[in-house]
């Protein structure tokens, strides 16, 4: 194909989209609206993944919580039983005394509400370290299986119910996202079902005359890309705008231990902008091949 | 420059449009093709222009075997014939100028070959002074030759015209009959499908009379043969 060929093709194309404007106008909402969906759910998987991960980090710890009046003696042997476990990566005793420390540390300016304690109802803890997060529930049951051993808590749960949460939301994300992107894909379709129509003494003349067959389709592939291609563009922006808008709503308004982890604009429309405008022109051009086939034979 | 071989079309229908055809047109020939309604003269047309696949036998077209040539070089060989029709086809929403254009546009021809080509068929047909008119503006004669500069300014070595002059009057049919004959004059061979008797009788040319898909005449200098 010749280069001037393109500018010819570009041309017709654009004119095609305008002139069955309002069919235009439907694709380009759809496409834009299966597109704002999937950019919802990718965003919640995108966040919770964070979130996780986050977690993840911060309670990779297991905190074996030992039985009040057991003597030194046996506290440093319940320490060796422990780092012998295998799986372990590290191992450390956190006394009574600076469990209380700590716990003052982390509460901060109401630290002090803590003064006024008689006795000091934190237990004896060593907190250990695992090497994978994955095989926590084995570690877990040897742990709870040692004498002098009253309770092990573990945050798997927590990341566990967020995988949980991401994984239905994947799934129920990809069949919404299907669906949606099939009805997009039947609109265009019929959009350019709608051109040939209109074209169709043009298409005669143009077989006719000897035009090869990809450059009578061109027109009308080009004319669908573009109508992904607008719908993502919207997509994209529509999502920038109120993205940012709860975004910046959630930092400022919000606990400082979920904002930590929600991911900034930036990086969501890193994620997004490639797939949007692939998925966009994508779902464009295939909607107007299939219409092609049915509807235009040269 | 046409070569029909044991031609035969049997519609999905059941109808034998053509049985046995075989013809043979040199380059340059001017040829009619006659015979009442229903004989299988447009079926001839619309093999010429790889529309319609025959059943049986071969269709040579400048020296090439186009029965079973690839879709993807069906253009090329339409290339080669330049067409027209009884009803025009001319796109309302161009010109005159652009609907001889659109031809060229259509196989790539450069800006500036299209800017020289387009006039000289224009002032062939005779329609220089109308280049910016649409087809509405046009009386059926115009636009015939519009159709005609169409169909010729790409330089096929073949021309076809089905029932050219169908929709005219008989002064206006002569003009475009003219017109024709000059352009066969220039070394294009051209192929006729037609009902109009006095135009047969009078261009002294070719005739081929088909029957029921049977060619019954073939003549170097024929008359229609028919009453009308
Ligand atoms: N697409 C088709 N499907 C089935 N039958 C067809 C088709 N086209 C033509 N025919 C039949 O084939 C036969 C030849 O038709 P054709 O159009 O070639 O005749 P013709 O000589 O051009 O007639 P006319 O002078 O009326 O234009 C007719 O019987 C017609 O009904
Ligand atoms: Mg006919």
């Amino acid at each position: 194909m010749k280069i001037r060929s393109i500018g010819y093709m570009i041309k017709e194309g654009l004119k095609n989209l305008w002139r069955n404007r309002m069919m235009s106008l439907a694709s380009i909402g759809s496409v834009t609206a299966a597109l704002i969906i999937l950019g919802i759910i990718l965003i919640l998987i995108l966040n919770i993944n964070s979130l996780a991960e986050g977690v993840k980090e911060q309670f990779d710890a297991v905190q074996v919580y030992l039985e009040e009046g057991i003597d030194q003696g046996r506290i440093e042997e319940i320490g060796k039983e422990i780092s012998q476990i295998e799986g372990i990566k590290d191992i450390k005793y956190e006394s009574k005394q600076e469990a209380l420390e700590n716990m003052k540390k982390r509460w901060g300016e109401h630290g002090y509400l803590l003064e006024g304690l008689e006795t000091n109802p934190l237990p004896n803890s060593y907190i250990v370290f695992l090497e994978d997060v994955q095989q926590s529930s084995t570690v877990v049951s040897i742990l709870q299986g040692i004498q002098g051993v009253d309770e092990v808590k573990f945050y798997k749960d927590i990341i566990d119910k967020l995988i949980n949460i991401t994984n239905f939301i994947k799934m129920v994300g990809l069949v919404i996202i299907v669906i949606l992107i099939a009805i997009s894909i039947f609109i265009i379709g019929n959009t350019i079902k709608l051109t040939v129509a209109a074209r169709r003494r043009e298409i005669n003349i143009m077989k006719y005359v000897g035009a090869t067959n990809w450059f009578i389709r061109w027109p009308f592939l080009i004319e669908g890309s573009m109508l992904g291609l607008i719908g993502s563009a919207l997509a994209i922006a529509l999502i920038f705008i109120a993205y940012r808008y709860v975004y910046d709503f959630i930092t400022t308004q919000m606990y400082v231990m979920i904002t930590a982890y929600f991911l900034p604009v930036q990086l969501i429309l890193d994620n997004l902008i490639v797939i949007f405008l692939i998925l966009g022109s994508g779902i464009g051009a295939l909607g107007s091949i299939l219409s092609m086939r049915k509807y235009l034979k040269v | 420059m046409i070569e029909l071989v044991n031609i035969s079309k049997r519609y999905k229908n059941g109808v034998m449009a053509l049985s046995n055809i075989n013809l043979k047109i040199e380059k340059g020939e001017f040829v009619f093709l006659v015979g009442p309604s229903g004989a299988g003269k447009s079926t001839i047309v619309k093999m010429l222009l790889k529309e319609v696949a025959p059943t049986q036998g071969r269709i040579i077209i400048d020296n090439e075997d186009i029965t079973y040539i690839h879709r993807r070089k069906v253009p090329l060989v339409r290339r080669k014939t330049g067409v027209v029709f009884q009803d025009f086809r001319l796109l309302p929403n161009k010109t005159v100028y652009e609907n001889v254009a659109f031809a060229m546009e259509i196989v790539e021809a450069s800006p500036k070959e299209i800017r020289r080509q387009v006039p000289m068929m224009l002032s062939m047909v005779g329609l220089s002074k109308k280049a910016k008119a649409y087809p509405e503006q046009l009386s059926g004669g115009e636009q015939q030759r519009v159709s005609i500069a169409r169909a010729i300014v790409n330089n096929p070595p073949i021309l076809i015209a089905d029932e050219p002059t169908g929709n005219l009057d008989p002064d206006t049919s002569w003009e475009i009959m003219k017109l024709l004959r000059q352009i066969n004059r220039r070394g294009t061979t051209v192929v006729m499908a037609t009902h109009a008797k006095d135009i047969v009788d009078l261009m002294q040319q070719r005739v081929i009379a088909l029957e029921n898909g049977l060619v019954v005449r073939d003549e170097k200098k024929g008359g229609y043969g028919y009453e009308n």
